[in-house]
C-alpha cells in the first residue's frame, strides 16, 4: 500500500505538471466554443501563470497567480460609450461577476468541508509525505518543527517557481504538444485515480458494499466524460462543475498530505509568491501573458474556471454575442479549500470554519473590486489567504474560548 | 431523536432568515454582497471583543470563579457596543460607496437604496450571530444523545429533584431537558437574528435622520437583550420579554421605513382582488 501510494505520488508530480499545461490547452479549446473570445482576455488569463507553476502537486493551484478576467464586453464598451455609462455598466455587472465566483468557489469549499467532516480518512495522519515536503514534523518539538515547516515551504516554492520557468520557456518555444500532453497525463490522474480514490473512502465510510464491475463502470464513464469536458467540448456547467471537482480532490489531498504547520506557512508563501509572480516586470506569469499578448493567442487556460455570462441584448454591442465572464484559475479553488478545509479539521469547531468562509469571500470580493478599478490580470490568493489566515488563528484561539464560555453559561451577545 | 432536535432546532432558528434570503436578497448580486460584507463587519467586532476578554482573562486569576463570570459579562456588554460601533462603521461604508457610485453615474444611479441596504446590512449581522450561537450547538446534537453540553448537566437539568438511583430516568430526563434547552436556544437565537434586522433598519434610518436618540434606543434595546440573556438558562425570564422586545422591534421598524396601515391595508386588499380575479 505505501509503494503504490508513494508511486502514485511520483507520477502525481509528473501529472499535475502536465495537467497544467493540458488544462490550458483544453481550455483554449473549451473557451473557442463556449466563448468568443477577444483577443482581449486572454491576456487577462492567470491561469496560464497557474497551469505553468503546475507541475508540481503544488502546481495544480496554477491558480497561484490566478488572474481575474475583466469581462470582455466592458471592455469592447469602454470604446463606444461614454465614460459615466461604461463606469455604470461596470459596477452594475462587477456586482454579478461576484456572484458568479461565488457560488463555485462557496461550492468547492462545501464539498471539501462535507468530506472533511464526514470521511475521516483526510484527515488521519499518515507517515507518507509528499516529495516536494520532505521534512517530517515532529510534535515533541516546537522550535525543531517551525523550522521543518519553513524548509518544506522553501522546497514547495522553489519547485514551483522552477516548473514555472520551465514552464514560460516551454510556451516560449512553442512546444505546445509537449505541454498539451502533460496536461493530458495530468487529468487523467486526476479524474481516475484520485475519484477512485475518494469514491473507496467514501463507501468504506458509509460501509457501503460495492463490486468492482459496477464501481470500474462509474470510474470510467466519470473520467472519459470530464477529459471530455475539460480537454474538448462539453456543456459549460459540466464543465463548471468537472472543475470544482477536480480542485475538491486536489484540495483534500494537499489537507491529507501536507503537515500540519507546513500547511499554513505553505498557504502564505504561495499568496506572496503569487503576488509577485503576477505584479512584478520580470515575473514568470506575467511574462506567460506578454508573451501570449505579443501573438495574439489565449494563453493556456489550463485549469481555468470560467463563469461565462450571457450579455443581455441591447447592453454590449449586437455585433459582439460574446458571452464575456470571469476567470478565475483553479489553484485559487484549490487554495481556498484547502484553507477552509484545514480550519474544519483541526479543532472541530465550526465557528473557525465560517469565519474562514466568510474572510475569503470578502477577500474575493475586494480582489474583484480591485480588478474593476485597474482592469488588469491579478493574482487572486493574496488579500483571501491573509484574510482566511489572520481569521483562522484568531477565531481559533481568541472568539472560540469566548464563544464557548458564553455558550456554557448560555449568554448571548 | 437527535436527528430531530437537529433538524427541528435548526429549522427554529435559520428558517426565518433563509426565508428572507431567498426571497428578498437571492436574486439580486449587490445584496448577496452586503449580506456578506455585514457578516464580516459583525465577524470583526466579535474578534475584537474576543481579544479584549482573552486579555482580560489572561492578565486576571483564573481560580476566582466569581472574577471570570464577572469578566464574561462585562465580555457580554463590551461586545455588544463594539458591535454598535461596527454597525455605524458600516453604514458610514455604505454611504461612502452610494455617493460615490451616484457620483460617477448620471442618472439616479443608484442600484439599491439606503433602507434596502440597512435591511441586508441588518440581516447579515442577524445570520452571522445566529450561525455563531447555534451552529456549535446543532453539530453537537448530531452527536450521540447529548446530555447537554461539554456534557456537563447540570447546566441542563430542569427538573426537580429526583432519587438518584433512578439512574435510566435520569438519563431520560437529562436528554428531554436537553433538547428543551435546545430549542430554547433555537428560539433565542432566532429573536437574536429578527432583531439585529429590525435594529439595522432603524439604525440607519437614524443616522440617515441624525436621529441620536434612535441610535441610542436601539443601542440601549441591544444591551437589554444582552442582559435578559444573563437570566439564562431561566429561559421563561429571559424568552418572553425578549420576543416581547422583537415584536416592538418589527412594529417600529416598519413604521420608520415607511409602511404605514394604509399599505398593510392595501397588502391586504391587493391580494384579496388577486385572489379573486384569478
Amino acid at each position: 500500500m505505501c509503494l503504490l501510494q508513494l508511486w502514485a505520488f511520483g507520477f502525481c508530480h509528473l501529472l499535475f505538471m502536465n495537467t497544467s499545461d493540458s488544462e490550458e490547452d483544453s481550455y483554449n479549446e473549451r473557451s473557442s466554443l463556449v466563448q468568443c473570445e477577444s483577443p482581449t482576455i486572454p491576456s487577462y488569463n492567470q491561469d496560464h501563470d497557474m497551469s505553468l507553476p503546475q507541475e508540481t502537486d503544488t502546481k495544480r493551484r496554477r491558480p497561484v497567480s490566478s488572474g481575474l478576467d475583466e469581462p470582455g464586453p466592458v471592455e469592447r464598451e469602454r470604446a463606444s460609450t461614454p465614460d459615466g455609462e461604461e463606469e455604470e455598466l461596470t459596477l452594475k455587472y462587477g456586482a454579478k461577476h461576484v456572484i458568479m465566483l461565488f457560488i463555485p468557489v462557496t461550492l468547492c469549499m462545501v464539498v471539501v468541508v462535507a468530506t472533511i467532516k464526514s470521511v475521516s480518512f483526510y484527515t488521519e495522519k499518515t507517515s507518507q509525505r509528499l516529495i516536494y515536503t520532505p521534512f517530517e514534523e515532529d510534535p515533541n518539538y516546537v522550535g525543531q518543527r517551525l523550522l521543518y515547516s519553513l524548509l518544506n515551504t522553501m522546497v514547495m516554492i522553489s519547485v514551483i517557481v522552477v516548473m514555472t520557468i520551465i514552464l514560460v520557456v516551454l510556451y516560449k518555444y512553442r512546444c505546445y504538444k509537449f505541454i498539451h500532453g502533460w496536461l493530458i497525463l495530468s487529468s487523467l490522474m486526476l479524474l481516475f485515480w484520485f475519484s477512485f480514490m475518494y469514491l473507496g473512502e467514501v463507501f468504506k465510510t458509509y460501509n457501503v458494499a460495492m463490486d468492482y464491475p459496477t464501481l470500474a463502470m462509474i470510474i470510467w464513464n466519470f473520467g472519459v466524460v470530464g477529459m471530455i469536458c475539460i480537454h474538448w467540448k462539453g456543456p459549460l456547467r459540466l464543465q463548471q462543475a468537472y472543475l470544482i471537482v477536480i480542485s475538491a480532490l486536489m484540495a483534500l489531498i494537499f489537507i491529507k498530505y501536507l503537515p500540519e504547520w507546513s500547511a499554513w506557512v505553505i498557504l502564505g508563501a504561495i499568496s506572496i509568491y503569487d503576488l509577485i509572480a503576477v505584479l512584478c516586470p520580470k515575473g514568470p506569469l506575467r511574462m506567460l501573458v506578454e508573451t501570449a499578448q505579443e501573438r495574439n493567442e489565449p494563453i493556456f487556460p489550463a485549469l481555468i474556471y470560467s463563469s461565462a455570462m450571457v450579455w443581455m441584448v441591447g447592453m454590449a454591442d449586437s455585433s459582439n454575442p460574446d458571452s464575456g465572464g470571469v476567470k478565475l484559475g483553479l489553484g485559487d479553488f484549490i487554495f481556498y479549500s484547502v484553507l477552509v478545509g484545514k480550519a474544519a479539521a483541526t479543532g472541530g469547531d465550526w465557528n473557525t470554519t465560517l469565519a474562514c468562509f466568510v474572510a475569503i469571500l470578502i477577500g474575493l470580493c475586494l480582489t474583484l473590486l480591485l480588478l474593476a478599478i485597474f482592469k488588469k490580470a491579478l493574482p487572486a490568493l493574496p488579500i483571501s489567504i491573509t484574510f482566511g489566515l489572520v481569521f483562522y488563528f484568531s477565531t481559533d484561539n481568541l472568539v472560540r474560548p469566548f464563544m464557548d464560555s458564553l455558550a456554557a453559561h448560555q449568554y448571548y451577545i | 431523536m437527535t436527528l430531530a432536535v437537529f433538524f427541528g432546532c435548526a429549522f427554529i432558528a435559520f428558517g426565518p432568515a433563509f426565508a428572507l434570503f431567498v426571497f428578498t436578497i437571492a436574486k439580486d448580486p449587490l445584496r448577496v454582497i452586503i449580506l456578506i460584507a455585514g457578516a464580516f463587519f459583525w465577524l470583526l467586532s466579535l474578534l475584537l471583543s474576543s481579544l479584549v476578554w482573552f486579555i482580560a482573562i489572561k492578565a486576571s486569576n483564573s481560580q476566582d470563579l466569581t472574577l471570570q463570570r464577572g469578566l464574561l459579562i462585562f465580555g457580554v456588554f463590551f461586545s455588544v457596543l463594539l458591535q454598535e460601533v461596527f454597525r455605524f462603521t458600516y453604514y458610514r461604508l455604505l454611504r461612502k460607496a452610494t455617493e460615490g457610485l451616484a457620483a460617477i453615474t448620471d442618472d439616479d444611479g443608484s442600484a439599491i437604496s439606503v433602507r434596502q441596504m440597512a435591511y441586508v446590512a441588518g440581516l447579515g449581522f442577524g445570520i452571522m450571530s445566529g450561525a455563531f450561537s447555534m451552529i456549535n450547538v446543532l453539530s453537537d446534537s448530531l452527536g450521540p444523545g447529548t446530555v447537554g453540553i461539554f456534557g456537563d448537566s447540570q447546566y441542563y437539568f430542569i427538573t426537580a429533584d429526583m432519587p438518584s438511583s433512578k439512574i435510566f430516568r435520569r438519563v431520560k430526563t437529562n436528554l428531554k431537558s436537553s433538547s428543551l434547552i435546545q430549542k430554547m436556544r433555537a428560539l433565542m437565537t432566532l429573536a437574536l437574528t429578527l432583531l439585529h434586522t429590525f435594529w439595522g433598519v432603524l439604525f440607519f434610518e437614524g443616522c440617515e435622520k441624525s436621529c441620536w436618540w434612535v441610535i441610542a434606543a436601539v443601542v440601549s434595546l441591544h444591551l437589554l437583550v444582552a442582559g435578559l440573556s444573563l437570566l439564562n438558562p431561566l429561559y421563561e425570564g429571559s424568552l418572553p420579554p425578549v420576543y416581547g422586545i422583537t415584536l416592538l422591534m418589527g412594529v417600529w421598524a416598519f413604521f420608520s421605513s415607511g409602511g404605514s396601515l394604509h399599505s398593510l391595508n392595501a397588502l391586504c386588499t391587493r391580494r384579496k382582488a388577486e385572489g379573486e380575479s384569478s
